[in-house]
């Protein structure tokens, strides 16, 4: 089947689900909104034209009566590109999706020429929403303050207020250990993403490096590391990608003076320290193109070269303090060479390839989108690798931003404000697509499932929420927190969410 | 030199006394003890200038004391960790939101083990008798009709209550001692809040004080509390909650309440 809009439309029986070509080929002429003109003998029929994200037409344009569903256009588009394996798609018309039948979400929408139908390949498995809680961990003596799964899904960190860091057994849900270095509140902590080593920050300024599979008696383990170099407490903490450092695995910690400090893991060792920024660095990424990105309260975002020690530009925009940054590889980077079941290969090799393959199909062609959120209540977004300038600003929140994150393939990006409400915004373009609203108190934290379609949400009002993208609904409550939810995590697996937060328990969520 | 300075010219040419420094060392050391005598003597608007300027200067004097004691302290104190609640690092520069208001959950949660349902915090109230409650109005145009009574008590009276014709009237409920708002004390976090009220939930003294709004000593009230931010274990807004009267708000002027958590 040719490429290009100058083939005659092919039709398609109206009534059945099986599509078939029309026989009547006509000669043809050039321009495609003649043809559609001439071409227009059925009532309830419109020339359509399958198109890529990226504007790449596939196949011919093609007559379909217009109460075909989005089923029925899967078949057909499975048929044109030649499809064996059955992947999923979801399908946009003027970015409207269709979901029940094209009619519908064609709306008021012009059909004298040809209508664009817009796929978007879904992942191929599918994470199940999470109903129940499953276990209620207590064990930490003071608030939890973050949680994050490891790449392969199987343990998971919490860091609290009571200055240790514990690990969890996720399948059998009891403790494993206890890491304690810290001296105060233990603010972040981060795996690496060969899932070998986990890095934890602390307010009094400490970063602690630790073996994630180190046993010993009592459950107790001593730190690998600890780099005191901070003057003030840690933030945030970004590893470098594994497709980036295999060799020597390094990370960035964040800092309130206002410093990026690049560690090697295996050394303890301070590479670098990145210092430009005039106060608080609140936030930072370490991209999948090498660069690292920080954002911070004095309003600028940086990008830095971490090899060269150098600022390679400062993202101007946000009018108060930037609270969080996202890139569209975040959860890419963060699983590196583990798949969606968290398996992976078990040399180190092999692993960063299969990152570095991963990495490249969720980025595209495209360098990589960042977006930001602040104090200011808006969202920017940027393309950090290329421009300055940002792509489009995002406004609507009515208070300050404090989550925002990319949805694992990239297609949406969805900000939690304290003002309650979630918003939902195009991944690619920054349009506004919803408003997800249901926490009455502040949202803290966001976590998106493995196959982009769920949502978990930790708020101020004690409640956990999951969100479906496709009905923008809340799908599951989750009450059962005596207080503040201060951090939400979705396994990579897609098996559990964590969440922990004042009540001083962990609870574990299942479907 | 102009001309009335004959004190400098006399220094000048004949120098200080050879006690100069010594006297002016004295009269400053008693300098206290006259400035007390001047602000015991002064009255009226003379007095409250004086006092405003000493409060100003004492003011400026105190912070040089602090600047200076400062200043000694050479060694910096080892950093302690913080004994407040763990807050995760996006909270950690928002300490200048009023966490003070918003109540903590945990708190709440204490009410679990309360003991029985009505374990209110004033448990016995000296009985308030009709008499004293409700003052007879003498109605009807030779003022004989004795059947018209005014509340005497601070009443709490519905936004929507409108009155009834005079015919029909038979409790009066004064403008002057209606309230709106009570001052209700948390009892768990030592913090008072003025919160609207809802309603009275029950006058222990008679059902009919309760019907019609008395608020005496005692009266459990409803208050509207969404403006602290407390929500059910299921993610819902709490905005009403009873509060026991702690205070005689007739004499008063206005209601204290304790918050029954």
């Amino acid at each position: 089947m040719r490429r290009g809009g100058r083939t005659p439309p092919h039709r398609f029986a109206t009534e059945t689900a099986t599509w078939k070509r029309s026989q009547t080929s006509r000669p043809t002429r050039n321009r495609p909104g003649e043809t559609a003109a001439r071409s227009r003998p059925m009532a309830g029929a419109v020339i359509a034209q399958f198109e890529t994200a990226e504007g790449e037409r596939t196949g011919p344009q093609l007559d379909i009566p217009v109460d075909t569903t989005a089923a029925q256009l899967q078949l057909i588009l499975h048929e044109l590109l030649h499809l064996e394996e059955k992947v999923p798609y979801s399908f946009y018309v003027a970015e409207a999706e269709v979901s029940s039948t094209l009619e519908k979400a064609l709306g008021a929408a012009s059909t004298e020429q040809a209508v664009r139908i817009v796929y978007v390949p879904q992942a191929i498995f599918r994470v199940r929403a999470v109903t129940r809680c499953s276990s209620t961990l207590p064990g930490h003596a003071e608030a939890l303050l973050s949680s994050s799964f490891s790449p392969d899904g199987n343990t998971l960190a919490t860091g609290s207020g009571d200055h240790c860091v514990r690990l969890w057994d996720v399948h059998t849900e009891t403790p494993r250990a206890t890491l304690r270095s810290h001296r105060d509140w233990v603010l972040c902590i981060a795996w690496s993403p060969c899932g070998r080593f986990l890095a934890s920050g602390g307010k009094d300024g400490q970063v602690a490096l630790w073996r994630a599979m180190e046993r010993s008696v009592k459950g107790e383990v001593a730190p690998l590391r600890v780099m005191n170099a901070h003057k003030k407490w840690v933030n945030a903490i970004a590893w470098e990608p594994l497709h980036l450092s295999l060799a020597m695995p390094r990370f960035a910690s964040a800092s309130k003076d206002g410093q990026i400090r690049i560690w090697e893991a295996l050394t303890g060792r301070c590479v670098t320290s990145l210092s430009g920024h005039s106060m608080s660095v609140s936030c930072v990424r370490w991209s999948g193109d090498g660069l690292v990105i920080s954002g911070s309260q004095d309003r600028t975002i940086k990008v830095w070269a971490p090899n060269e020690t150098k600022l390679v530009r400062s993202l101007e925009g946000h009018a108060h303090w930037v609270n969080c940054i996202a890139l569209n590889t975040d959860a890419a980077l963060r699983v590196g060479g583990h798949d969606h079941r968290g398996v992976a290969a078990p040399e180190i090799e092999a692993q960063a390839v299969a990152a570095e393959k991963k990495f490249k199909e969720v980025r595209g062609a495209a360098p990589e989108l960042m977006v930001s959120g602040s104090d200011d209540f808006t969202l920017f977004l940027w393309s950090p690798y290329s421009s300055k300038k940002p792509i489009t600003r995002m406004t609507g929140h009515v208070q300050l931003v404090n989550a925002a994150c990319f949805s694992p393939d990239g297609q949406w990006i969805a900000s939690g404000s304290f003002d309650g409400s979630i918003r939902l915004w195009h991944g690619k373009t920054g349009k506004f697509v919803a408003t997800l609203r249901g926490h009455v108190g502040a949202v803290y934290q966001l976590a998106w499932s493995g196959d982009s379609r769920l949502l978990a949400s930790g708020s101020k009002d004690s409640t956990v929420k999951v969100w479906e993208t496709r009905t923008r609904k809340v799908k599951e409550d989750l009450p059962g927190h005596a207080d503040e939810v201060y951090t939400v995590d979705w396994s990579p697996d897609g098996e559990r969410v964590a969440s922990g937060g004042k009540d001083r328990n962990l609870k574990m969520w299942r479907c | 030199m102009a001309q009335g300075e004959y004190i400098e010219l006399h220094q000048k040419r004949h120098g200080k006394r050879l006690d100069h420094d010594e006297r002016a060392r004295k009269k400053e050391a008693r300098s206290a003890h006259k400035k007390s005598a001047i602000s015991k003597k002064l009255r009226g608007l003379k007095a409250k200038q004086y006092n405003k300027k000493r409060y100003s200067e004492k003011a400026e004097m105190k912070k040089t004391i602090k600047q200076h004691a400062e200043r000694l302290n050479k060694h910096k104190t080892a950093e302690k960790p913080d004994e407040k609640d763990a807050v995760p690092a996006y909270l950690l520069d928002r300490e200048g939101m009023s966490h003070a208001k918003v109540l903590s959950n945990s708190i709440k949660q204490k009410r679990k083990e309360k003991a029985g349902k009505w374990s209110v915090p004033i448990p016995k109230v000296r009985p308030v008798g009709e008499d004293e409650v409700f003052k007879v109005m003498a109605s009807g145009k030779r003022k004989k009709k004795q059947w018209k009574r005014m509340v005497n008590k601070v009443t709490f009276v519905g936004e929507s209550f409108t009155r009834k014709p005079p015919k029909y009237e038979r409790f009066v409920r004064p403008a002057a001692l209606r309230f709106k708002q009570a001052h209700v004390t948390h009892p768990e976090l030592k913090a008072t809040f003025t919160l609207d009220l809802i309603g009275v939930k029950k006058n222990p003294q008679s059902p009919l004080y309760t019907s019609l709004g008395v608020i005496t000593k005692g009266t459990v009230i409803e208050v509207n509390c969404s403006d602290l931010g407390l929500v059910t274990p299921s993610g819902k807004v709490v905005w009403g909650k009873y509060a026991q009267v702690t205070n005689n708000p007739e004499n008063d002027g206005c209601i204290n309440a304790v918050l029954l958590v």
